[in-house]
């Protein structure tokens, strides 16, 4: 079959460039050009080179936070998977509890994430929040805006209340998608709950599972919002994870430079991860 | 092993029932001799699946009685029943290779490894699967995979039953055959009381030494093939079964005689008086004959299918289809017709008229 060559064709393409270029070229590039310049204002540049890579891939400051990052993401999946298929194993197939339990998981995901920060932030406040007062009462020595130990534990607490609901959500669509024909099966083979779970519902929801376990870390790496308003970071630098310490750089300091070469490590530490887990993903697929 | 009786089963799927309909099964007794080949035949619907999941114990009926060896096991669950299920879909453990799936219900029975792997040989050895023992699972093909669903029922050497629930639905024609025989194949061999669901009446037929025809919740016949194709009881089983089904006509009976298109018919059976809503006579395609003199029909179509011909007729009192050898020449335009009235049946509101 021939191929008929038509150039005009092209035109068709213009209008999704013009929109790439808009959304995701043009600026990433604005971020490319200032990583590379110092500048002093008035559209002066002078050209660094490496030099703003160098300086934070070295500085103990971006070290720090990156560990932060990395802790708090470790956390937050090793209690939001477990806790999320437990959840959606224990909610009801059928009935009227379907649409409440559903309303009732969807609920924090509807709420906008600074209105999280501040909710937990006054929930927890240590002289009037409830949290916060009755953990006092109860005898703990709790201020999340004066000890590192309780900042970390009320920014985990909150994170897993606010996205807990979307890992429910996607085993829970998961699980049902299992045929029945699958657990009258186990039952007829005498396996046990256990057995079930291992055998049939763990990896029918290997799929679901990956794309959770991928969203929550890209979100949760990328968390700025809820402990912005939350702790602001605080106490000291304890809870500014690195879009925090990004933006204290970019718009604090208004270092452009270092803070744009952040950018891109920082994006790049994200493509990197999410490439490897993609592929990891794709290649059991393959053999299976 | 068992022998497996069914007394009054009865099964709503609702809380309330109001009339015949809310019933997915309604009054069905069975008696399934240790060791026979049986099948339920019937459409989509018609309850053939619930009433292998009440066998089974995956469902409790609403009202009846299961018994194996005439002991009542209905409240008992499938692992007390000890029976062996093959599903619609092949049902595997993804993440296991084959061996370990057939090992799975033997494992869960807690049997020693030297026991389960003598098992799973001989099983694996059977079903033809001992190359790919140490594969896994999910990179089967569908009929791998049914296999393995039915070496899992197998592979117990304790079950009272085994039961397929339409298990050659997903596989390819050609592989069906071979499938096919290989159940039947295994059926001497371990003999052991096997019960077939389908809606595919050549399965049901080549499988069964006795079928058991369901319609709308209820048995309408048990029988042999033989008899299935020869004396059906209901109307139903005579046009399910058979390609094409049995021709059924509306008749009616006066004096003892059945009349129809105007004309007497010599039939089978009859009926002295007509107590009933409506007659009918059923007379299969193969049965007809062109002749001199009978009924007098208009030939509209003719289909040969190689082996033999079909033949579409219009008579005053409907359509009959008629099947000829393939060889036999067909009169064109308007032709007579007689029945053969050994297989000529009435039929008094669907159930055949016993005498």
């Amino acid at each position: 079959m021939n191929k008929t060559i038509n150039q005009k064709a092209w035109f068709f393409v213009i209008p999704v460039f013009i929109l790439v270029a808009f959304n995701a070229a043009i600026p990433l590039m604005t971020v490319v050009n200032y990583s590379f310049q110092e500048t002093f204002g008035n559209n002066v540049f002078a050209w660094e080179g490496t030099r703003w890579f160098k300086q934070i891939l070295l500085s103990e400051r971006f070290h720090a936070a990156l560990a932060r990052q990395i802790a708090f993401t470790f956390i937050i999946l090793l209690i939001q998977i477990p806790l999320g298929i437990g959840i959606a194993l224990t909610m009801p197939k059928k009935g009227w509890g379907v649409p409440v339990c559903l309303i009732l998981m969807s609920m924090p995901l509807l709420i906008p994430w600074n209105v999280v920060g501040a909710m937990w932030n006054i929930f927890a406040l240590p002289d009037i929040g409830f949290l916060g007062h009755s953990l006092n009462g109860l005898g703990f020595d709790y201020n999340f805006t004066q000890q590192p130990g309780d900042a970390w534990f009320t920014t985990i607490l909150m994170d897993v209340w606010h996205w807990t609901s979307l890992v429910v959500l996607l085993s829970y669509a998961g699980l049902n998608s299992i045929q029945p024909a699958y657990y009258q099966a186990a039952e007829i083979d005498g396996a046990s709950r256990w057995a079930i779970f291992r055998y049939i519902e763990l990896p029918k929801m290997k799929k679901v599972l990956t794309l959770a376990i991928l969203l929550r870390f890209m979100d949760s790496f990328m968390i700025y919002t809820e402990p912005f308003v939350l702790t602001g970071g605080g106490p000291g630098n304890t809870t500014a994870f690195l879009s925090i310490d990004l933006v204290k750089m970019a718009l604090g300091q208004f270092d452009l430079g270092p803070a744009a070469a952040m950018s891109l490590i920082y994006f790049f530490i994200v493509l990197l991860v999410c490439w490897v887990f993609y592929n990891l993903m794709m290649k059991n697929e393959a053999q299976s | 092993m068992a022998k497996i009786t069914l007394k009054d089963l009865s099964h709503s799927y609702l809380e309330k029932q109001n009339n015949n309909a809310d019933w997915a099964l309604r009054e069905v007794n069975i008696d399934w001799k240790d060791g026979g080949a049986y099948a339920l035949l019937g459409p989509s619907g018609c309850g053939k699946t619930t009433l292998l999941n009440i066998v089974s114990g995956l469902l409790k009926p609403t009202k009846g009685k299961v018994l194996f060896d005439d002991k009542d096991i209905t409240t008992l669950n499938p692992v007390e029943r000890d029976i062996a299920q093959i599903f619609q879909f092949p049902v595997i453990y993804d993440t296991m290779t084959v061996y370990d799936n057939l090992a799975f219900p033997l494992k869960n029975r807690g049997l020693s490894d030297s026991e389960i792997a003598s098992k799973v040989k001989e099983i694996a050895e059977m079903l033809e699967l001992t190359s790919t023992l140490n594969n896994r699972a999910s990179g089967l093909t569908a009929d791998g995979k049914q296999k393995i669903s039915l070496g899992r029922g197998l592979v117990r050497s304790d079950v009272n039953v085994i039961m397929f629930d339409e298990p050659l639905t997903v596989i390819d024609p050609h592989l069906k055959w071979i499938l096919r025989s290989k159940l039947k194949e295994l059926h001497q061999k371990i003999n052991r009381t096997m019960i077939y669901v389908t809606h595919d009446q050549t399965e049901a037929l080549t499988f069964a030494d006795q079928v058991v025809v369901m319609h709308e919740g209820q048995i309408v016949q048990t029988g042999t093939p033989v008899e299935l194709f020869e004396k059906p009881k209901h109307t139903f089983v005579g046009h399910f079964i058979g390609s094409p089904g049995m021709n059924i006509l509306p008749c009616e009976i006066k004096n003892g005689e059945v009349i129809f298109s105007g004309q007497k018919i010599s039939s089978h059976n009859t009926a002295n008086k007509s107590n009933f809503n409506k007659t009918q006579l059923g007379i299969r395609p193969e049965f007809i004959n062109f002749s001199n003199n009978g009924i007098p029909v208009k030939i509209k179509r003719v289909s040969n299918t190689g082996r033999h011909k079909i033949i579409d007729t219009e008579s005053s009192g409907g359509n009959i289809k008629i099947l000829s050898n393939s060889s036999t020449e067909i009169p064109s335009g308007s032709a007579h017709i007689t029945f053969n009235q050994k297989y000529t049946y009435v039929y008094g509101d669907n159930w055949i008229i016993e005498q």
